[in-house]
């Protein structure tokens, strides 16, 4: 068994996945839907892709509409997070998670963020408030 | 979270089982912000988008039953009679918005199709509670007319219509509404598009509720609705005061309620030009295809401002200038549309330019003055060269851009 972290659940459900880490808030109307990319210039993690991922960044950004549509057309091409990790839980995006159905979590306790790496295998448990670092 | 015996006969379906998905998915909400009730809401403003996602959460609801207790306003998507008679639209672009139209029509929405509802036909009072998406609404009618909403989702706002509860957290609540971040204004405000710029410096003002200070005493409503659509576009602000401006900051001491500012920040000229070579797609210096004003919607007195430009005067390339209902038709009773008309361009109603009517620019480049514009139809081909309002319509005349 890994390394387990208390979080707070924002949506139901449980995924195990790789970890991606953005620093940066994400408007998920700025990721491919065909691919899973993000192709915002400038973004910390322009370039890589959220498919299947356990996809942990700051909060959601950007328009109040277009972000429920980002997320959405991701999962017509089945290349959404499996499960989404956020500091700052605010209206549009937990919306967005609760109604599509996606596992997320905040408040995770900070030691997670001291000791996960960018790859590492990530189990989020929301439904009981548990993020697990897999070995 | 405590329910009343309404709120609870809602969630177990006595009121349809539309408003029953509603209100469930309202209490998931309140549940994951640690809200401890719902309160009723007296106006609400969805944004629509005319996307797939939009119509499938809304369809969805209609299917179900559910109708609006509290009618909404609503965003634009396209202005169907406009597009077709342009030949600019598929028969399936058309139709998906037909759909649209009938899926809010049956809900029981105000079909408004404007993005800036807040200055004309949906206007809070001050601490009114309101359930109110789109990036620049949000802001207004919290920092501007001091009405509290937290920044809804379109479907959110959609639940809250229907329900006509929201969950009672974050902006509703006396003690989130103080500033956090103190925002020192050292730039030039020139002129309204340097609002655009300096929301658009979101990454560097941080999270939390800005304090401008800094910035003139009379702001005009167009500069306001720059900032809070910009503040948006780069960040997620559900409000900001502005010293001596806003109704809860005629102090300081009133803006960050008798607390230190947890961050300190300051914005010059440097930073709006910064902001400024983030937000554009392509580099000046060109030929150009087209301008497009409007994002968000233009007011009356924009366009009064255009048509005095062009009086006379015959643009190089199309110019599509978008506006809500109200300021179409004072545009047609006042002769503005002719002007711009004659000098050929467009005064387009209930249209956004994030939209599947705009496919004709696909790989074409314009200018536009507001980088919110530029961002989302990066997505559809379309690039923008960014500029001062004035310096694009001269573009337009000239068909180049410095």
């Amino acid at each position: 068994m890994g390394k387990q972290f208390k979080c707070h659940k924002i949506s139901e459900g449980v995924a195990e996945a790789e970890i991606l880490l953005s620093k940066d808030d994400v408007n998920f109307y700025m990721v491919d839907p065909a691919t899973g990319v993000m192709f915002e210039k400038g973004h910390d993690v322009e370039g890589k892709s959220v498919a299947g991922k356990i996809f942990a960044f700051p909060g959601g950004k950007a328009s109040s509409v277009v972000q429920a549509d980002g997320i959405y057309q991701l999962m017509m091409k089945n290349n959404q997070p499996k499960a989404m990790i956020i500091d700052y839980a605010e209206t549009v995006l937990v919306a967005s998670a609760i109604i599509m159905e996606l596992p997320m979590v905040d408040k995770v306790d900070p030691e997670f963020y001291k000791e996960v790496k960018n790859g590492d295998i990530v189990k989020v448990d929301a439904t009981n408030g548990v993020v697990e670092i897999l070995d | 979270m405590k329910l009343t015996q309404e709120q609870q006969d809602m969630l177990d379906g006595k009121y349809g089982k539309g408003t029953a998905y509603a209100m469930k998915i309202q209490v998931a909400i309140g549940e994951s912000f640690d809200a401890e009730r719902l309160v009723p809401i007296t106006r609400a403003h969805v944004a629509l988008s005319n996307q797939e996602a939009d119509l499938w959460f809304a369809e969805k609801l209609l299917n179900a039953g559910a109708h609006c207790r509290v009618a909404p306003t609503v965003n634009p998507g396209f202005c169907l009679s406009f597009f077709k008679e342009q030949k600019l639209v598929s028969p399936e672009d058309a139709a998906f918005m037909q759909r649209t139209h009938d899926a809010y029509k049956g809900l029981g929405a105000i079909l408004s199709y404007n993005c800036t509802p807040y200055t004309i036909t949906n206007v809070p009072t001050f601490g009114e509670i309101c359930a109110f998406s789109e990036s620049s609404a949000t802001p207004y009618i919290n920092s501007v007319w001091g009405a509290r909403s937290n920044r809804e989702g379109a479907n959110s706002a959609l639940r809250a219509a229907i329900t006509g509860y929201v969950p009672e957290y974050g902006l509703l609540l006396d003690e989130n509404r103080y500033g956090d971040i103190l925002v020192e204004v050292e730039a030039d405000m020139k002129n309204d598009f340097d609002y655009h710029l300096l929301g658009y410096c979101g990454k560097k003002i941080g999270k939390g509720i800005p304090v401008f200070t800094g910035l003139p005493k009379h702001i005009n409503k167009e500069a306001l609705t720059n900032l809070g659509a910009q503040l948006n576009t780069s960040g997620a602000y559900g409000m900001y005061h502005i010293l001596g401006v806003t109704p809860e900051a005629r102090t300081l001491e009133e803006a960050f309620g008798g607390k230190e500012p947890k961050r300190r920040v300051k914005i010059t000229n440097a930073d709006l030009e910064e902001a400024l070579q983030l937000t554009e797609t392509v580099d000046g210096n060109r030929k150009i295809d087209f301008a497009m004003f409007g994002c968000p919607h233009f007011s009356l007195e924009q366009t009064m401002h255009i048509a005095d430009r062009l009086k006379g005067k015959k643009l190089a390339v199309p110019m599509y200038i978008l506006v809500g209902g109200f300021a179409k038709n004072m545009s047609d009773v006042m002769g503005l549309t002719d002007i711009i008309e004659k000098a050929g361009g467009f005064v387009i109603p209930d249209t956004c330019p994030d939209q599947p009517c705009w496919k004709h620019l696909n790989g074409k480049t314009g200018v536009t003055e507001s980088p919110k514009c530029a961002y989302y139809p990066k997505k559809r081909g379309i690039d923008f060269v960014i500029r001062d309002l004035d310096s694009c319509i001269d573009a337009a005349i000239k068909g180049e851009v410095k």
